[in-house]
């Protein structure tokens, strides 16, 4: 049997306990649905694909940010215990849910948006796959959102304004990107204390993104691009 | 502060430590040595009185470690103790510059 | 530990802000004792023979230490920033971590 504590209520609340057998191949999220479906109906937790595309699932388990998903309970319950709580530094709506609006208008503020410069009209736009500024974007372009590394930041937790390192991963894909048309915008966006220069290389998102992503190199990109920005180039 | 100022501190704590790097290597190998040879206030004071080497690389050492330093405790306070804004900024500029000012005064006191 | 934070990056963030902390109040205290050299070698001998003491040497060793871990952590953090990035960038802060000790040891060895 797993002794699993779940966080129950919102910003206020506490741990409640529940008794789960083990099965073979369990999944955290197994787990939560057990509880939710054969222990207390009212217990709420998102989720969607279970099989670790779309990030719905990410939670807090034994202290980690991670997709309960693709979080075997061998690989953390190893004694019989899991404490499972909501995303940190983001507000709790209720149980396991986190209330993900600001870490998406963050994404918003860092310019994390296609600025198109071209009519339907016009020829392809020809971007060599190999090219430096591609193979920069690729590297962070599989993002879908889910929060996990917006968790694990420190700065996040110690900073309400930084942007984080989600937004900011995707701002950089962006700023490789020959075809937007927002540029020197977004550098302006990304700046400062709220922007890519509180980055003090903690590289907590890049140890715990489920993706193998690492928005320390996107922001430590964007840190070399808005230096232009600081020495006076560009839009105030 | 703007995001521009704020990102020109950055490229100043960044600058810094580039100057920095080396003034501190310098400066642990010269401690490894000065230990050895026996710290007395003569031995130290025979070695820097009167040099203009020494003057200028311990007031350059100086400056930038008051303006490195003053720019991380801006960060810290921010950070850990939710102090933010013009108080704030106030507080680390006037922490540079006494950092600054001591320092100097202790170069002037070896040297001159 | 908080579980998220029990990994190299986050060890160099913290040992790199704490000596840093460290040697900005350090900073003046050293400054104050060097300024005694304006009263003549004597005044300066004066505080030197009180730091004879072993309590104060080894407060010096750990000044030194955090001098050579706040460089180590530093040099790191110009490297993740300027350089274009590797993978073998991640390493850095046990190589951080390694300067630090070896110039400890240097430093204590010397003695």
């Amino acid at each position: 049997m797993l002794r699993v504590a779940v966080w129950r209520g919102g910003a206020q609340g506490k741990l409640q306990e529940f008794e789960v057998p083990r099965r073979p191949s369990q999944t955290v999220l197994d787990v939560v649905t057990y509880i939710q479906r054969r222990l207390d109906s009212t217990l709420s937790y998102r989720f969607a694909c279970r099989v670790g595309m779309c990030g719905s699932c990410a939670m807090t388990v034994n202290g980690k940010p991670r997709w309960t998903c693709r979080t075997h309970v061998d690989r953390v319950g190893g004694d019989g215990r899991l404490v499972i709580e909501p995303l940190a530094n983001l507000p709790v709506v209720k149980d396991l849910v986190a209330d993900l609006r600001e870490f998406f208008d963050k994404w918003s503020r860092a310019g994390g948006r296609f600025h198109p410069t071209q009519a339907r009209d016009a020829d392809f736009a020809r971007v060599r796959p190999d090219s430096r500024q591609r193979r920069e974007a690729d590297a962070g372009i599989e993002c879908i959102g889910c929060a996990v590394c917006y968790a694990a930041c420190d700065v996040v937790k110690w900073n309400p304004a930084y942007l984080g390192p989600a937004a900011l991963n995707r701002a950089w894909t962006l700023a490789n990107d020959p075809r937007d048309g927002a540029q020197r915008e977004r550098l302006a966006a990304v700046a400062g204390d709220a922007g890519c220069h509180a980055c003090h290389t903690m590289m907590s998102c890049t140890e715990l993104c489920p993706k193998h992503l690492s928005p320390t190199r996107s922001i430590a990109g964007l840190k070399r691009a808005t230096l232009g920005f600081a020495l006076g180039e560009g839009e105030s | 502060m703007s995001a521009r100022n704020e990102a020109r501190l950055w490229l100043a704590q960044r600058a810094t430590a580039a100057l920095l790097a080396p003034c501190v290597l310098v400066h642990l190998a010269t401690l490894v040595f000065a230990v050895r040879a026996g710290l007395s206030a003569q031995a130290i004071l025979e070695r820097t009185h009167g040099s203009l080497a020494w003057g200028v690389f311990y007031s350059a050492f100086v400056l930038a470690a008051a303006l490195h330093g003053a720019i991380g405790l801006r960060t810290v306070a921010a950070e850990w103790l939710g102090w933010r804004g013009a108080g704030a900024d106030a507080a680390s500029a006037f922490a540079g510059l006494a950092l600054a000012l001591l320092g100097l005064r202790a170069v002037a006191a070896v040297v001159l | 530990m908080r579980p998220a934070r029990n990994h190299p990056g986050w060890w160099a963030f913290i040992v790199h802000r704490l000596s840093g902390v460290g040697l900005a109040l350090f900073l003046p205290a050293h400054f104050l004792v060097l300024g005694l050299a304006l009263g003549g070698a004597a005044a300066l001998d004066e505080f030197l023979r009180w730091s004879e003491r072993p309590l104060v040497k080894a407060a010096e060793w750990g000044l030194v230490m955090l001098l050579a871990a706040h460089f180590a952590g530093g040099v790191r953090i110009l490297a993740l920033e300027f350089l274009p990035w590797r993978e073998w960038h991640k390493a850095l802060a046990a190589v951080a971590a390694a300067f630090a000790l070896a110039a400890g040891l240097v430093f204590a060895l010397a003695r």
